[in-house]
């Protein structure tokens, strides 16, 4: 399967552990990200106001680039956009479901955007790779695996924009079991706990840290408290104001316990038995290293 | 005790911010469950429900809660409303109202540049589309 990628600003700076994870561990089930060339910024959130159609042109010239893909046989999926943010994915579906519900809008951004060759048509199904996941199957995915996880006490996090709003999210608002899947799949342990759904505080970390710092706090102290190994996230900015911010929290509360969060794809590449030198961990504060070691490589 | 007023004025405010978000604020039943569920409601000075109860009245000193730029979108309240009202909507027009007067919330030379060098685009990217113009 050759798929249309769009990456987003931040795999490509520090969440670059993701990005290669997630593609190294494609390739080992035969599925091939392609860059969507000349992509551009999504925008990172969706515009809500009734009026503002601008901010969705970004969202909508990068699907333009799909279509031209398609056009020129780059990729073999049928209408298919994949990506791995949280976040992007959001703000390019729920553009994307703008478009294919109100035709005079589309008509508008089509218009704004004469000088491109092609017209976006509202044809496109944008999907997160976890959705490619389930639907390659997590039964084959099982089959796949060399290093198992066992022993491993994963807590998934869908933190929110996998899931909310419902229109576009990946799985069921409330009850989501899709991460629990995949991590059972890779024969790990899917740790239940409360918080998996808590809003990490998301850009806050830029205006009032504080606010992420109280929250972060409590979200990974119920991981712990579960007794979770590790955290997953599919959220570079989840992963920001998980990880990089436990250096704060533990200076504000010396008897602080730092957990490992890591990417799904990370995960995935270590059961799937790649050379974790490929991916990295370059971008995770919190060392993973350790419990990965003493669970998995019994070193 | 405050006197609630309805007039021309505060029908206005209402409805404008009916048309920025798209939604029908008189479906609120003030049941407070988005305020229950909020993530961040221990940090708010009003709660989401407040809000609502608020913009349903016209109230425009609304626009001088915290509470706006606490709201991170998060959508938790949105998918539980029994009414099936988008609070993060309406947050996200009150925030407008505000953008459009050129009165920011975030102003990026505030930050120290070892701050900015830590934060990720995303985060940047997030925070500079929310809560500035």
């Amino acid at each position: 399967m050759k798929i249309p990628y769009f990456p987003g600003c931040s795999l490509k700076t520090y969440g670059s552990s993701f990005e290669k994870s997630a593609i190294a561990s494609g390739a080992s089930l035969g599925i091939e990200f392609v860059e969507i060339p000349r992509w551009n910024c999504c925008g990172v959130v969706s515009s809500l106001t009734s009026d503002d159609l601008m901010h969705h042109l970004a969202p909508v010239r990068n699907m333009i680039r799909v279509l031209e893909m398609q056009d020129e046989k780059m990729v073999d999926t049928d209408n298919k956009m994949l990506t791995l943010c949280s976040m992007c994915m959001n703000t390019l579906k729920r553009s994307n479901l703008k478009m294919q519900e109100h035709a005079d809008e589309l008509e508008t951004i089509n218009d704004f955007m004469y000088k491109e060759d092609k017209k976006y048509d509202g044809s496109l199904d944008v999907v997160h790779y976890l959705e490619v996941l389930r639907d390659y199957g997590f039964d084959e995915i099982a089959k796949k695996v060399k290093v198992p996880l066992k022993g491993l006490k994963v807590a998934p996090y869908y933190g929110c924009m996998l899931i909310r709003p419902k229109e576009v999210g990946i799985d069921d608002a409330e009850e989501p079991v899709i991460m629990e899947n995949f991590i059972k799949s890779l024969s790990a342990e899917a740790v239940d706990w409360r918080s998996r759904k808590t809003c990490c505080g998301s850009y806050l970390t830029v205006s009032k840290e504080n606010i992420v710092i109280k929250l972060t706090r409590k979200i990974l102290e119920d991981a712990r408290a579960n007794g979770a190994d590790v955290i997953v996230t599919s959220c570079p900015l989840c992963a920001f104001n998980l990880d990089n911010r436990q250096a704060l929290i533990q200076i504000q509360n010396p008897g602080f316990e730092p957990i490992p969060v890591l990417y799904f794809t990370q995960l995935l590449a270590i059961a799937l038995g790649l050379d974790i030198n490929e991916y990295g961990f370059a971008n995770n504060k919190v060392d993973g290293m350790p419990i990965l070691n003493e669970k998995i490589f019994k070193k | 005790m405050k006197k609630i007023v309805l007039n021309e004025k505060t029908l206005e405010f209402q409805r404008k911010v009916e048309e920025l978000s798209g939604e029908n604020t008189a479906m609120c039943d003030q049941c407070g469950t988005c305020s229950g569920g909020c993530p961040f409601v221990e940090e708010m000075d009003i709660t989401p429900a407040q809000l609502m109860r608020k913009v349903m009245l016209g109230q425009e000193d609304v626009l001088e809660c915290d509470t706006l730029w606490i709201c991170a979108t998060c959508n938790t309240c949105t998918v539980r409303c029994p009414r099936k009202l988008d609070v993060s909507k309406i947050a996200e027009a009150l925030r407008q109202i505000k953008l459009r007067d050129e009165i920011n919330n975030l102003d990026i030379d505030d930050l120290p540049k070892e701050v900015l060098k830590e934060l990720p685009q995303i985060a940047l990217i997030a925070a500079l589309r929310k809560l500035s113009s």
